[in-house]
């Protein structure tokens, strides 16, 4: 079942076309990956989605619902979280303050508290500390936490993985998959290993395009697929 | 030298400035009694001037929005309660100081919600239009100042308004030799309660947690469901209260206002939160009463520096902090 359709979107910044004809389908459940070169679209797609950039003309439809031209605040509490490139932390707000903004009547479900103090101890550690202080990789978990603080039925992910150590990015992939269990999520990823080992579905996007859609395990056996759309090779 | 630092910030840091400039200010002025007198109508300035500058401070850092017709809310402040008060002559002439009270009151709360009405339609008319394009706030929100002296103008005329203080808020209080006037004490005991209010509302409420977090990032604070335009139309609303409020002090401790007024405060009100950094309350609190407290030292030591001496604290602080002295985590 689809939960997420793209159609024909086409997103302008200023006077620049960064998306030309962006269709895409995202099946409910599971990771689905979006893959693609830097520059490719990868972060305007996900920023038309949550509204932050209205992709004009083009279509975003939601569980059936059209919401194109919705407010961002109205198309997150519909149920979809976005984690952002540059994390989108409140530096002077401590732990525990970025995570009780993302609560929907300002108290912490105690479940779903401890769930996430398990997958990311660290948070717990440094529960009253402001956000700036924390590490690159300790500040991407609290992004991630603050996303799946309320139960949300889709959760848009940008590049988790960059700048952070090798260790983090494992830790990572466990709670993605943990999550995904759940949650579908939509991730945006560069780390094509990290993607592969996540990802049930995936699609290429280049020049504003949709490329290439599929099975991430039928494009991760098409060596010169990768090379010729990510110009990688696995 | 970084131990230095450390230990300068284990002590409060730059919250501690205010303090250092009193003590340099004592040495160079010798008579404490006079120094006292100037640090008490510093203290006293800067609080009113805190008033005027604090919803400034926020709408910039929440908003991004440049608002150059501010200070027009001091203005009319200042204008509704000097209305207020002399339309109740009789009750401030009384010695009953409740009946003082009250018509303090009432000019306070006639100033208040005139600058929550005048707030809201800014807002919606005028700033609204013109989000995300600083070239064009600029002009407007000077176009509005413009047209704001102007309505006062033809309201309530070209000669300068004398406002009455209420009995009670007459004269000093003289402990040993050191006289210190009671508005002042008044000016600065008022000021303390908002910042108080306004800092638990910050730190102790959800609204205030929006605030600050909108300052920070507020397309962050849209993608986890919450309507910052609409909270921005309260925040200015509150701005604009606290402008009217500070400019209704302002009419008191001046006795004498124009339509002029707000115009003359406006460089005030900017150099005190580009000082402090832009959109911290802490930060426009200390600003406030660093600008208060330097007026009136240089204007007893060096008063020919007087009219210079903001622009130079300004450009001293910006060379050692350009982001300010305590300036919104970013």
């Amino acid at each position: 079942m689809t939960l997420l359709s793209l159609k024909s979107m086409q997103t302008n910044i200023g006077q620049y076309a960064v998306l030309h004809d962006v269709t895409l389908d995202v099946p409910e459940g599971g990771v689905f990956v979006l893959l693609g070169r830097n520059g490719a679209g990868k972060t305007t797609t996900l920023r038309s989605i949550m509204g932050l950039w209205e992709p004009s003309p083009g279509s975003v439809t939601f569980r059936g619902q059209d919401i194109t031209a919705m407010h961002t605040a109205d198309i997150a509490r519909l149920g979809i979280a976005f984690v952002p490139e540059n994390m989108g932390i409140f530096g002077g707000l401590t732990v525990e303050e970025n995570l009780i903004l993302a609560t929907k009547n300002g108290t912490f479900d105690k479940d779903r508290l401890a769930h996430i103090w398990r997958l990311f101890p660290a948070l717990e550690t440094f529960w009253t500390k402001a956000a700036w202080s924390l590490s690159g990789g300790q500040k991407q978990m609290l992004s991630v936490a603050r996303a799946i603080i309320e139960p949300r039925d889709l959760i848009l992910i940008d590049e988790p993985t960059k700048g952070l150590a090798p260790s983090i990015i494992d830790a990572m992939a466990e709670a993605f998959r943990e999550i995904s269990e759940t949650t579908t999520i939509l991730l945006v990823e560069q780390n094509f290993e990290f993607a592969r080992s996540l990802g049930r579905d995936m699609a290429v996007i280049d020049d504003g395009r949709i490329v290439h859609a599929g099975t991430m395990a039928e494009f991760a056996e098409n060596k010169e697929l990768q090379e010729n759309l990510l110009s990688l090779s696995a | 030298m970084d131990q230095l630092r450390m230990t300068i910030e284990r002590f409060g840091g730059v919250n501690l400035l205010p303090v250092a400039v009193a003590l340099v200010a004592l040495v160079l002025i010798g008579a404490p009694s006079s120094w006292v007198t100037l640090t008490v109508a510093g203290l006293a300035m800067g609080m009113m001037i805190f008033l005027m500058a604090s919803g400034l401070s926020l709408v910039f850092g929440l908003m991004d929005v440049l608002n150059f017709g501010h200070s027009a809310f001091v203005s009319f402040g200042a204008f509704v309660a000097a209305s207020v008060l002399a339309w109740l002559g009789g009750w401030l002439g009384a010695d009953s100081i409740l009946l003082n009270v009250a018509a303090l009151f009432a000019a306070f709360v006639a100033a208040i919600l005139f600058g929550l009405a005048a707030g809201w339609f800014f807002e919606t008319i005028i700033i609204k239009p013109v989000y995300h394009d600083h070239l064009r706030q600029i002009l407007i929100t000077m176009g509005a100042l413009i047209v704001a002296e102007q309505i006062i103008l033809a309201v309530w005329g070209g000669t300068p308004m004398t406002v009455p203080r209420p009995n009670f808020l007459e004269g000093s209080i003289l402990i040993g030799d050191v006289a210190i006037e009671i508005y002042r004490a008044f000016a600065f005991i008022l000021g303390l309660i908002v910042y108080i209010a306004l800092y638990l509302t910050l730190n102790r409420t959800r609204i205030g947690l929006l605030i600050r977090a909108g300052v920070e990032n507020r397309e962050m604070v849209e993608a986890l469901g919450f309507r910052i335009d609409r909270l921005f139309v309260a925040v200015f609303m509150v701005g604009s209260a606290l402008a009217a409020l500070g400019g209704a002090m302002w009419a008191g401790y001046e006795t004498l206002i124009t339509p002029a007024l707000g115009g003359e405060l406006m460089i005030v009100v900017f150099i005190v939160v580009i000082i402090g950094g832009l959109g911290s309350i802490e930060g426009t609190l200390l600003g406030a009463i660093m600008v208060g407290l330097v007026a009136n030292y240089v204007g007893f030591l060096a008063p020919k520096l007087a009219l210079a001496s903001n622009m130079l604290l300004m450009m001293a602080i910006l060379l050692w902090r350009p982001n300010g002295l305590r300036p919104a985590v970013k």
